[in-house]
């Protein structure tokens, strides 16, 4: 029964079906039981979460990344596997303490202040919560102070900036300055990304990682967690 | 007076009219007498064809090489310059031989026996006689045995023979041949041309050389000369 | 199933309805006064049996007869020729059927070079900074061999879009002679690819040969009737306006036989026919008119193809310049010519002017093959590969153009907008403006499969370099890897037994009895 709902799990975070509604890839799967419902059964029937974790969550996105490697998945199927994984990872999240499990990390993420771009951080949040890190997502045009309060408050391990613009990309510099005047600028790694930001930039405002894309913001976070150099 | 009439001359075999019903280049000739008139003027007022040759065809058509060297001229300009310098040779060419002056040598030319384009023949044809020499073109699809009889009649300094397709390029092997049997190969110097030629080609039948365009075929033939 | 080309339903028209009358009309002048020079005597004595006005001209040496051609033959013709021709193929699911009214285009190989371009990379090292080393693609021209066109014909087997193969190769190897080069050229396209197979004839006393060859592979003669997996084409007109002894001839054979045929004429704009477009479109009309009328006197009914190679000349060579832009215009023109008269019709782009693949190539042969693919010709000869007007081809060069024309495919493809579409993307607006994220990415999936988003450019390379070449080859020696349909043994043993002149070496199933 428990090898069942996490081999049910595991086959419909590949298909990428959140809830019974999806297509998934496959035709013929709307109506059966998507990751929600299925996540949801699991806690009730009291599946060891570590498990569902390891063999339904994270192994199943190691299959999707081998397909996108091997080109039979494209950033469409990997975003909607992530998204299962992080709707799965919210409805595990209050009972991860309680079984002794650690989330990866937190991350808070926002467009900055004057800019409303936002298609390239959503992605990257669904990325990442499919990579297992609870993210909190403050939105776009934000205040430094806005900002400073969340970290302040939340205690994330990462926060990712994100800016389309030249005019607005400035704004990173501020928040760093922001945050070093409130004490917090060695609490949270920062890392930035967007069009117009470069890894020269990012070590110029003393950023601690630049991400090019939603991938490779991914394994920049990665680094930083194992304590790897992100610029190397 | 001859020096008027001389430049006009070559005024007009830069701009490449024949006749007076040439437009020319600019236009600014328009309505007035062509090279031939010209050319037939020039007799009557006593002006020798070797000066005639020199001060207003040659002269002019360097002129007209140049401007098609810098872009200026195109093809279809060089051509009306040489057909009009062709035309003007028609006139000249029973005096020189009266005063014993050569012109620069006989060419026969031809498109081998079992093809009949001949664009790029009488393309060169054109530029040959413009440069000043005596082309004799015995047309298209001409066999073996009518380009030997010519060669050994009219006597040619060159023969031009022309392809556009492999499997009538062969052709050329064997009049190369068949002069060779006729006693005629070491009499006259054998250029081929033509898309389906190159030099490899020549090389291999025994060529005097392959031309891949008329110009190539002017600079061989002053190389023989200089030769 | 038959191939299904690309249905254009809206084709690029240059020329107006009036316009397309009035070329007509002047076409019809010039079949009458100058008329046509014709050097066939068969020929000329069809037109004189029909009621042509046919007159021997003497004191030119070779014999010749003016025919002027009155509008009633021209106007028998244009009725009594089919209007839809079918070009059968090996696999039959590579039949193409071209209807004269249907801008349906099938997409063909061609023509018969004389250079084979191989491609081979270099590594260089930069004088100034040896650590950059870059790999540049070098090509080397070679003539073509039997051998050559065996990998041509194989290649394009596999490219998706070909939808018919025209020999492009020349074969010059030392034992191909006239008599046994049609025999085998027909044999290698027709063994190494199951597509439809045209080519020219060299030698008409091959013609028996060649046609036994095709009925074995069919089945008999009157399978080979029904699935005409052969075809030919012939410029039987010499621009300007002169039938041509030898080419006039094979024609009418190949009429009488009843087996598919290219009328081609090739007028160039400025040296064989007048420089302006009025003109060379009024003679080339013409020349194709006069062509079909023939065909249609020596055997009624007998499938033709409304075949146009108008070309302009260069100004520097008076060569031909298949990459200018008027060559375009009259390849549109006569598709519309055709359309007019109901004739399935052959039209001829993407070949370049350059002698190499590269940015010329590219910008040449991209541009023609969409404009001309747009005015709906039904036989596109889109020539693969071709390059330095017709005299080079180069199997990279053919690779590169299967690219782009995908591109061209896909963007022919109607529109999906209809009340069902509405109605499912009006539903995604109303939940995607409704979630903070407010993403449509979750519905790119299911289209994503069914083919109706276009494929990425093949060749991309990653970071800041250009490696299309290196892909493209990489790509090509793929397509080369993949085995070869071969035509079974024994009707293989059948055709060399009975087809004289075929060499030994391209029997692959030599020694399996």
């Amino acid at each position: 029964m428990t090898a069942q709902i996490i081999d049910l799990v595991r086959e419909n975070v590949i298909q990428g079906r959140v809830t019974r509604d999806d297509e998934g890839i496959e035709e013929g799967m709307v109506g059966q039981p998507g990751v929600t419902e299925l996540i949801e059964e699991a806690l009730d029937s009291g599946v060891n979460i570590a498990d569902i974790i390891t063999e339904g969550l994270t192994a199943s996105m190691e299959a999707v990344g081998e397909k996108y490697e091997n080109e039979e998945y494209y950033i469409p199927d990997m975003l909607a596997s992530a998204e299962a994984v992080g709707v799965a990872m919210e409805l595990l999240e209050p009972h991860l303490a309680r079984n002794g499990i650690k989330p990866k990390g937190k991350i808070l993420i926002a467009t900055v202040k004057g800019d409303l771009h936002d298609i390239g951080k959503n992605i990257v949040s669904i990325l990442l919560r499919g990579a297992g890190y609870i993210v909190k997502d403050i939105g776009h045009d934000a205040e430094p102070g806005d900002i400073v309060n969340a970290v302040r408050e939340e205690k994330p391990d990462y926060l990712g900036l994100s800016a389309l613009l030249t005019s607005t990309m400035v704004n990173m510099e501020e928040i760093i300055k922001a945050l070093k005047e409130n004490g917090l600028r060695d609490k949270v790694k920062v890392i930035i990304g967007g069009a117009p930001v470069t890894q020269e930039y990012a070590e110029s405002i003393g950023a601690d990682g630049y991400g090019a894309d939603g991938f490779h913001a991914v394994a920049v976070v990665e680094a930083l967690r194992s304590g790897k150099q992100p610029f190397s | 007076m001859s020096e008027d009439i001389l430049s006009l001359l070559k005024e007009n075999v830069i701009q490449g009219r024949k006749t007076g019903e040439d437009i020319g280049i600019d236009e600014s000739l328009s309505g007035t007498p062509g090279v031939v008139d010209l050319v037939n003027s020039a007799l009557k007022d006593n002006i020798s064809p070797e000066l005639i040759i020199k001060e207003a065809l040659t002269s002019g058509m360097e002129v007209v090489g140049e401007k098609f060297s810098t872009r200026e001229y195109f093809i279809p300009d060089m051509l009306a310059s040489a057909d009009a310098v062709g035309a003007a040779m028609d006139i000249l060419k029973p005096l020189l031989e009266a005063s014993n002056v050569e012109t620069k040598g006989k060419f026969v030319i031809a498109t081998v026996k079992g093809d009949i384009h001949d664009i790029g023949k009488n393309i060169v044809a054109i530029l040959l006689k413009g440069a000043g020499y005596e082309v004799n073109d015995i047309g298209i699809d001409v066999p073996e045995e009518k380009i030997i009889s010519v060669v050994r009649d009219d006597q040619p300094d060159y023969l031009g023979l022309s392809a556009l397709l492999t499997t009538t390029m062969t052709e050329m092997d064997v009049v190369i041949k068949s002069l060779k049997e006729s006693g005629l190969r070491d009499k006259v110097k054998v250029l081929i041309g033509g898309a389906a030629v190159s030099d490899e080609y020549a090389g291999e039948i025994g060529a005097d050389a392959f031309c891949a365009d008329a110009f190539q075929a002017i600079r061989a033939l002053e190389e023989f000369e200089g030769a | 199933m038959p191939r299904e080309g690309i249905l254009i339903e809206n084709p690029i028209e240059r020329l107006s309805g009036e316009q397309v009358r009035q070329i007509h009309g002047a076409s019809i002048d010039i079949l009458n006064d100058p008329g046509l020079l014709c050097f066939n005597k068969k020929a000329a004595e069809v037109f004189q049996a029909n009621g042509a006005e046919v007159s021997a001209i003497s004191g030119s040496g070779t014999p010749c007869w003016g025919v002027k051609i009155p509008e009633n033959l021209v106007a028998g013709a244009l009725e009594s020729a089919p209007k839809t021709v079918k070009l059968g193929a090996r696999n039959p699911d590579n039949t193409l059927i071209m209807n004269g009214d249907e801008p349906r285009v099938f997409f063909i190989t061609g023509s018969e070079t004389n250079i084979w371009l191989d491609v081979d990379f270099s590594t260089y090292v930069s004088k100034t900074d040896p650590s950059k080393e870059v790999k540049v693609p070098e090509f080397k021209p070679r003539r073509g061999t039997v051998a050559d066109l065996c990998d041509s014909a194989h290649v394009c087997e596999q490219l998706e879009t070909v939808d018919g193969y025209i020999r492009t190769v020349n074969i010059q190897d030392k034992d191909i002679t006239e008599d046994n080069k049609d025999v085998n050229k027909f044999f290698a396209c027709l063994d190494n690819t199951t597509k439809h197979v045209m080519s020219g004839l060299t030698s008409l006393k091959q013609l028996d040969n060649v046609v036994r060859m095709a009925e074995i592979i069919a089945g008999g003669p009157d399978k080979l009737k029904e699935n005409p997996l052969i075809s030919f084409i012939t410029c039987l007109v010499k621009s300007p306006l002169q039938f041509v002894d030898d080419t006039t001839e094979t024609f009418m054979e190949v009429c009488k036989r009843g087996l598919p045929i290219v009328v081609s004429s090739s007028p160039q704009a400025g040296t064989s026919a007048p420089i302006k477009e009025a003109g060379i479109m009024a003679q080339i009309n013409a020349e194709v008119l006069a062509g079909i009328t023939l065909g249609q006197l020596v055997n009624r009914g007998t499938p033709v193809l409304y075949g146009s190679v108008p070309v302009r000349a260069r100004m520097d060579t008076l060569g031909d310049s298949y990459g200018s832009v008027e060559t375009s215009q009259y390849n549109i023109d006569c598709v519309q010519m055709a359309r007019f008269y109901k004739l399935p019709n052959y039209s001829t782009s993407g070949v370049s002017d350059v002698k190499i693949p590269g940015q010329q190539s590219s910008i040449e042969r991209l541009f023609s093959d969409i404009v001309v693919t747009m005015s709906g010709p039904q036989f596109l000869h889109c020539a693969y590969g071709l390059l330095d007007c017709n005299s080079v081809f180069c199997l990279l060069q053919a690779v590169l153009d299967d690219a782009h024309f995908k591109m061209i495919k896909f963007f022919l493809k109607s529109p999906r907008i209809n009340e069902q579409e509405f109605n499912t993307v009006k539903k995604q607006i109303k939940e995607v403006v409704a979630t903070p994220q407010k993403m449509f990415i979750n519905y790119i999936r299911p289209v994503m499969r069914s083919g109706e988003i276009s494929p990425p450019y093949p060749f991309e390379a990653e970071g800041e370099v250009d490696s299309v070449f290196a892909l493209a080859n990489e790509r090509l020696q793929e397509l080369r890897a993949k085995p070869v349909e071969h035509i079974d043994p024994e009707t293989t043993a059948r055709i060399f037994r009975e087809v004289p002149g075929l060499l030994a070496r391209l029997n692959v199933h030599k020694g399996d009895g």
